[in-house]
């Protein structure tokens, strides 16, 4: 039988505010533990909450980059459960009326196509602290530190029907909350939490299955491994005449494993009530309008810019401002660079790439736009040759030396340019070479003969121990050999 | 020197007749001896009050003194008090030393008040008869004088004792559904729960979020007003305080009341009424029409709705606000828990007592699926209800009078195994929190040899009115001088 | 309205409250004749009425984006039942 997916994400991103939501304790990251963690975020007897303006802020920052409606008059409910790591024994949440209305988001698909997810709504919250599972005597050790740290809670309708799309819409949600400033987007340190809910249906069927909800998955490459996972988890049951459970289920991104957490029969009664120690937030037009005037470029914007300011073209535009660490970097680079389309390349190239061998983020970077400039220049003005442009980067990554002029200078990198003295060397190696130039010109296929060709650049190069520009080799071989 | 009032207390400290570390270890001796046998306080912090009345008999050397600079006092041990045990009553914070202080706390201290200890309640403030308390039952001094064991209302009962023993010229209370005006009336002492809002509720254990409001209890309105003039005021901590100028609560006491329109709201004048109560509160009311007011009949036709619309709301913002005594950060917690659910049940089922108990899970079933529309949405909608019938009332009249309590006091253990008849103490009380508007109940007579008072209710940020026309009252009468023998 | 032990069992959960079969018998007689007391609340009518959740009617003020807290883990894990290297702890917690 062919089966249709259905996906909606839940998303958690945690707010860059200074403090918590409803206490003025530092939300910094890395702390010692239960070092941020105070009266009112240990929930002390007696103790209430005072909402953060700048979560209000962020949170209508948020709704109008996704053009959603903005409730001008909401309201805090409790969410009521017992865990270590909820101090108060309730959660502080909005159910009712919801910060942010019904908007929604369009992503870019790799077939070119342009597809829009609906945003349900998103919602103010506490967050929880940690559980930390170390043996403390067969104990638990709580660590309150994050609990109250402002999230908003982005539930989209389930209009996702892939992996593929799921991880688009995650990554443009990055890139919108990273190009806000709202969230630093860091999901190593849990920044961004996702909750994947997938059924599946007979393909061309109205009704929907019955949905599971995957937690927690923290990272693009979890969450797709962990659709695809639970994707064929489901087919297997259903194609076996079986029954899918309505159920929590946790992904074990290591091991490529996921088990129920808890099933709907055993899911809590939450009780939600409106929180009394809180009133109705009225939301009126002129914080709107200060928050609309604050919003930064946002990464559509930015992709139309980088094809008519830099020539790039849709996809690579469209990589390069998805996120607005990147996008910057690449600005510096291209600015300082003066090639576009060579810094593009550069930065979705080498950059990249070793950003992600090392897991590190853009902000991590041991060098600069501007060094990565730097290097564009001298590529562009043909001073070295990409495998020397390859060696500088190597040495400006690795610290060994800040200036991209002194790393060419000190490792000798400097392309030999001068035609007169690569005349002189190609004549000496081609009179070395006899029985090759005779091959060479009887041989009638220009792709042997190409390939040929390649056979007199490693003595060229070795003749002027690597320094001579391979291109203007190349040029005068071809004029030498007489073709 | 322990029959005088806070306003005569403190212009004995100005004109340096007597010191503070003096009054106070007076005050001192006395508690320590009485209290035997009311136990209307949990602890006495005698060392921490001494330090305080040389503290502020420095100050008033220096001529830094507020009217209360000196001058004893207690907190119900509700308020959170920085380094001193806060218990709630429950055996959950019989070792609860917070490190903080409430708002109320607080601004007693700025105004170099001496503390002389934390009076008992009932466990986390619910109840009627200061019976539920982990440190045993308080004692009506009333009773006693008559040779029983009477209780003196609660949950502010040790409060009003105390007050009502002359144990302390002034306490601190607050009141949920009643609070501080019933054990008020029961002790024969003069209580009020002001607007919800104007007394800060940060540091003050919660009960009911949206009904809970600190008040003073003091023999007279006067010292009533000077209590409410330190307690009330705009706190950025606490989200629910209304920013608003604070009046001179002592400023307006002496205004003549004639013209003031009085309403007699025919529900609270039914048939559960005692009659010999009633009687009394009709004299009260026509020593009123001699000072100038004009008395009607008014209706407020949801009153025999606001016990059940409270016994629903209390309970489910109780039922939420306890969930963080969990044995985790501070408080009890059992001995030896097997696991983590162990640790939650066991601590709770062993931290709290039956009553409190009672109301989580009455709360907890209001809220849960199921029956929440039934339950706390339709106590929601009932409570607009009776707000809408206080309004309406405004319209025709300044304040309304009414019994605080359908009867005296009662005798200990009559109704502490029966929680309906128990709830029923609050007959005429709980509609004022549901409402949020103020309320004060003021000594009026005596029902053999027993307490009875009179209740004024005003409208939303009238203290200084009700303040005013409980102080003209006892211009005239002097129920609020009597003392238990 | 009678509550049944089922439900009183259910709700001690949910309450995170221990009660022994005897305790269930006094609630079951207790929560209901509470709840009969408060049964009286169906006889209202209400429905135009809008659920009040507040006394007044007042808005939420915010509080400015700024640090005012101090680390105060020494003071706060003196009076906690069990720590250990700054962390409370609990009996094991299994997810």
């Amino acid at each position: 039988m062919q089966w249709d997916i259905v996906i909606g994400l839940e998303i958690h991103v945690q707010l860059a505010t200074r403090t918590k939501i409803f206490s003025g304790s530092s939300t910094a990251y890395g702390a010692e533990p239960n070092t941020q963690a105070n009266a009112v975020d240990l929930a002390m007897p007696g103790t209430l909450p005072v909402p953060n303006e700048q979560a209000f802020r962020y949170a209508v920052m948020f709704g109008l980059a996704v053009n959603a409606e903005i409730e001008r008059r909401s309201v805090f409910e409790r969410k009521n459960y017992f865990y270590p790591d909820l101090p108060k024994g309730y959660q502080t949440t909005q159910l009712e009326r919801p910060i942010v209305g019904p908007g929604y988001v369009d992503i870019d698909l790799a077939n070119g196509e342009t597809k829009r997810v609906r945003i349900h709504h998103a919602h103010l919250e506490e967050d929880a602290g940690k559980s930390l599972h170390e043996d403390f005597h067969g104990m638990t050790g709580i660590d309150l530190n994050r609990a109250g740290t402002p999230l908003i809670e982005v539930v989209t309708e389930p209009d996702m029907t892939n992996a593929e799309e799921a991880v688009a819409f995650a990554k443009k949600l990055h890139g919108i909350v990273t190009s806000l400033g709202i969230c630093d987007g860091d999901m190593s340190q849990g920044s961004m939490r996702f909750d994947v809910n997938i059924s599946l249906k007979p393909s061309g069927s109205e009704t929907l299955g019955t949905r599971t909800e995957t937690k927690n998955l923290n990272s693009f490459r979890f969450m797709e491994q962990a659709i695809a996972h639970e994707v064929e988890r489901q087919m297997d049951i259903l194609e076996d005449g079986g029954t899918i459970v309505q159920e929590t289920r946790l992904y074990n991104g290591d091991r490529d494993e996921s088990r129920s957490m808890r099933t709907k029969e055993e899911a809590n009664d939450y009780r939600y009530f409106p929180c009394p120690d809180l009133l109705p937030v009225e939301i009126d037009d002129a914080f709107i309008e200060a928050a609309r005037n604050s919003l930064p470029e946002l990464p559509d914007a930015r992709k139309a810019r980088f094809m008519e300011q830099y020539g790039l073209n849709d996809y690579d535009a469209g990589l390069l401002a998805g996120d607005s660490k990147l996008a910057a970097f690449f600005e510096t680079t291209a600015e300082r660079g003066k090639d576009a389309k060579l810094a593009s390349n550069w930065v979705q190239g080498e950059f990249s790439a070793r950003l992600n061998a090392e897991e590190k983020p853009v902000a991590d970077s041991p060098i600069s736009g501007a060094q990565l400039g730097d290097l564009v220049v001298r590529i562009a003005d043909n001073t070295i040759s990409s495998a020397g442009a390859k060696k500088v980067f190597e040495a400006l990554w690795t610290g060994e030396n800040d200036n991209v002029d002194a790393i060419i200078d000190a490792k000798g990198l400097k392309q030999v340019s001068d035609t007169g003295e690569l005349e002189k060397m190609v004549d000496e190696v081609l009179a070395s070479m006899p029985d090759q130039v005779a091959q060479y010109q009887q041989e009638s296929d220009p792709k042997k003969q190409k390939k040929m060709l390649g056979g007199f650049m490693g003595p060229l190069m070795k003749a002027s121990r690597g320094q001579g520009n391979p291109k203007l080799f190349n040029e005068i071989l071809l004029r030498k050999l007489g073709t | 020197m322990h029959n005088k009032s806070v306003a005569e207390l403190s212009r004995e400290l100005e004109s340096g007749k007597i010191s503070s570390v003096e009054l106070t270890r007076e005050y001192l001796g006395r508690l320590k001896k009485e209290d035997e046998q009311l136990n209307s306080f949990i602890s006495i912090t005698e060392e921490q009050a001494l330090a305080d009345a040389h503290a502020a008999d420095e100050q008033r050397a220096a001529g830094k003194a507020t009217p209360w600079t000196g001058v004893p006092f207690a907190h119900k041990d509700i308020f959170c008090t920085n380094g001193v045990a806060t218990t709630c009553g429950s055996k959950m914070l019989a070792n609860f030393v917070p490190p903080y202080d409430a708002t109320v706390t607080e601004n007693f201290r700025k105004a170099g008040a001496v503390c002389l200890g934390k009076t008992n309640m009932d466990e986390f403030a619910m109840g009627s008869s200061t019976e539920s308390s982990h440190f045993g039952a308080t004692t009506n001094p009333w009773g006693l004088s008559q040779g029983e064991k009477r209780v003196p209302g609660g949950s502010s009962g040790g409060s009003a004792a105390a007050v009502a023993a002359r144990l302390v010229p002034a306490a601190t209370a607050t009141d949920t559904g009643g609070s501080i005006r019933q054990p008020a009336a029961l002790c024969g002492v003069t209580g009020l729960k002001p607007t919800y809002g104007r007394v800060s509720r940060y540091g003050m254990i919660a009960f009911a979020s949206s009904l809970d409001q600190g008040g003073p209890i003091a023999r007279s309105a006067e010292d009533n007003a000077l209590m409410l003039n330190v307690m009330a005021g705009f706190d950025p901590r606490d989200s629910t305080s209304i920013d608003r100028d604070v009046p001179d609560y002592t400023a307006t006491l002496n205004e003549p009341l004639k013209g003031l329109r009085i309403g007699l709201p025919q529900e609270y004048f039914a048939s559960n009424l005692n009659a010999a109560v009633e009687e009394q509160i009709r004299g009260a009311i026509r020593e009123y029409e001699k000072l100038g007011a004009t008395v009607k009949e008014v209706s407020l036709p949801h009153a025999d709705l606001a016990i059940a619309a409270y016994y629903v709301i209390a309970p489910a913002e109780a039922s939420a606000n306890l969930s963080r005594f969990d044995g985790a950060r501070y408080g009890y917690r059992c001995e030896d828990p097997k696991d983590l659910m162990d640790m939650y049940t066991r601590t709770r089922a062993e931290g709290f007592g039956a009553e409190v108990k009672r109301r989580i899970l009455v709360g907890t079933y209001a809220l849960s699926a199921g029956y929440f529309d039934a339950y706390y949405l339709k106590a929601q909608k009932v409570r607009r209800l009776i707000q809408q019938d206080f309004i309406d009332a405004f319209q025709e009249v300044d304040v309304l009078m009414s019994p605080t309590t359908p009867s005296p006091a009662f005798v200990q253990g009559e109704k502490s195994n029966d929680p309906v008849t128990m709830y029923l103490e609050d007959v005429f009380t709980v509609a004022i929190n549901l409402a949020g508007i103020p309320a004060m109940s003021v000594p009026a007579g005596f029902v053999d040899g027993l307490p009875v008072g009179l209740q004024i209710i005003g409208d939303y940020f009238s203290e200084a009115r009700l303040l005013n026309a409980a102080h003209q009252y006892q211009q005239v009468t002097d129920w609020h001088q009597r003392e238990p023998q | 309205m009678t509550i049944s032990r089922e439900d009183i069992e259910k709700v001690a959960v949910l309450a995170r409250i221990r009660v022994d079969d005897e305790q269930v018998s006094e609630l079951e007689k207790d929560l209901g004749n509470i709840l009969d007391l408060v049964d009286q609340l169906s006889a209202a009518d209400t429905d135009a009425v809008e659920p009040m959740a507040h006394p007044l009617n007042a808005v939420q003020r915010l509080r400015p984006d700024e640090v005012t807290e101090t680390n105060q883990r020494e003071a706060f894990q003196a009076i906690a039942p069990a720590t250990e290297k700054g962390l409370y702890l609990v009996p094991r917690v299994i997810e």
